[in-house]
């Protein structure tokens, strides 16, 4: 049995099915058990995949296209959504 | 949360959004199978983010849902027995069997305990020696590595007053079965990302193959989900039907070996029956021999079940997908959360409470109506 960190709860979970698994890894927890490790550099590169998607068309589109998007893009200090999280033993469930 | 909040992000879903528009040049229908993603879509409005021809079709992946009624109504007859404690998870004890729920079984007096996890289930037959403890496993193949652990402990620590209820499904059969119905239309399936998390992927090129439809191993968060249907668009575009992992930071081709390992020892492939679909070949898992003696239906023998499904309940069509939970005459009026007709009003994998909870209460042909109606006025 292991101690996970769910965002701030911290609960003992069993990392029987997860051997690899060491301090500081991410990791999916169903029904108190991790069922996967989170592979970071494959997430970062998801995340890098979708930060290109649609950006050739923001970049060729119309301006009247481009006009209506902002006029509804929320006002977020961050809009590629890059913003670092303080890093933690989070866990997704 | 990281690796969670990413995942979230509202402009990055826009523009993933914008791509699905691009690209589809036809309606098409996708179906996703696991109740998690039903109420990720439905919660985060990812179905209405989609262009008018893409059909998200909600599948029969919730367990809880898919449950026998009857095995529902011997779950109420042994957590009803005295020197009985009862474990399920929360959301099964408003589950209506015939005559009542377990919640109704605890307030007459029964011992029926909500349980984060099945081990939890083991702690108490160990601190309860007097009592037969019984954790009711239903579940996928997500939940199903828990179960496996749980009984082998109990096994390992000769536990006499532990036994399992036993209600696991498959996702693969499941797919065979509504490719297999008449009338079928669904074109794509968005696969149950932690199952495959478990199980890998390396059941569905011959399904891909098969029944020619795309197959996308697909995550829960809006990025995943709209990640996972323009994979599905793309490859229905192009008259593609391959198999793909979109939930490359958890799923693997070949899973959780570890978990497998114990599965296959735990437990064989049996034919099930679903609530609402039927029995499907082969869909389910039972203890195996060895683990027989924890098998609490063999255990508790419950005969004398006269099963009895409401009559106004549409749960089974919900669940293959043939109707909208707001088309169902009975929803959000006779049927609620509150007062639930079938299972797929109450578990939290269900697509009715998902509509009912994040307020979806007309169907799409009311909504498609409402909003022509509209910019036929805006318009002159």
């Amino acid at each position: 049995m292991g101690r996970v960190n769910f965002g701030g709860v911290v609960k003992r979970v069993c990392l029987d099915y997860v051997p690899e698994v060491e301090v500081g890894d991410y990791t999916i927890v169903h029904v108190g058990f991790a069922l996967s490790k989170i592979d970071e550099e494959t997430a970062e590169k998801t995340l890098a995949d979708f930060r290109e998607m649609g950006v050739l068309e923001e970049e060729l589109g119309s301006e009247e296209a481009a006009f209506a998007r902002a006029a509804v893009a929320p006002q977020s200090p961050c809009p590629d959504g890059s913003c670092a999280e303080k890093p933690s033993k989070t866990v997704v469930n | 949360m990281k690796y969670l909040t990413e995942f979230r992000n509202g402009e990055l879903a826009q523009r993933m959004a914008r791509e699905i528009h691009a690209v589809a040049t036809q309606p098409w229908k996708i179906m996703e199978v696991c109740g998690g993603q039903t109420h990720s879509i439905i919660k985060n409005g990812i179905d209405q983010m989609l262009p008018a021809g893409i059909e998200m079709i909600h599948g029969p992946g919730c367990p809880v849902c898919v449950t026998p009624l009857q095995l529902i109504d011997k779950a109420l007859a042994i957590a009803a027995q005295p020197g009985v404690i009862f474990c399920s998870f929360g959301d099964m004890l408003r589950v209506p069997g015939t005559d009542g729920d377990l919640f109704q079984v605890k307030g007459a007096g029964g011992d029926v305990r909500v349980v984060y996890s099945p081990l939890d289930a083991v702690d108490l037959a160990m601190k309860n020696p007097d009592k037969q403890v019984v954790f009711f496993g239903v579940g996928f193949e997500t939940t199903a590595p828990a179960n496996a652990m749980s009984v082998h402990v109990a096994r390992r620590r000769g536990l006499k007053n532990f036994s399992l209820l036993v209600s696991h499904v498959l996702v693969p059969p499941a797919i065979e079965a509504i490719m297999g119905s008449p009338g079928n239309k669904v074109q794509a399936f968005l696969l149950a990302g932690h199952v495959c998390s478990v199980m890998g992927y390396w059941e569905y090129p011959p399904l891909a193959e098969k029944y020619k439809v795309p197959l996308v191993v697909t995550g829960f968060e809006p990025l995943d989900l709209l990640d996972g249907i323009r994979r599905a668009v793309v490859q229905l575009e192009a008259g593609r039907h391959e198999v793909e992992n979109a939930y490359e930071r958890i799923v693997t081709y070949d899973g959780n070996q570890a978990a497998q390992k114990l599965l296959a020892e735990v437990f064989d492939v049996t034919d099930r029956a679903w609530r609402g679909i039927g029995v499907i070949p082969k869909s389910g898992w039972r203890l195996s021999e060895a683990y027989r003696e924890f098998d609490a239906e063999e255990r508790f023998h419950i005969t004398g079940i006269h099963t009895q499904e409401s009559p106004l309940c549409r749960s089974g069509d919900v669940l293959r997908g043939v109707i909208k939970p707001a088309e169902c005459a009975a929803f959000g009026k006779e049927c609620t959360p509150r007062h639930p007709l079938g299972a797929t009003m109450v578990s939290s994998e269900g697509a009715c409470a998902a509509y009912y909870n994040y307020g979806r209460f007309i169907s799409a042909e009311e909504l498609a109506g409402a909003g022509a109606g509209l910019s036929g006025v805006l318009n002159g």
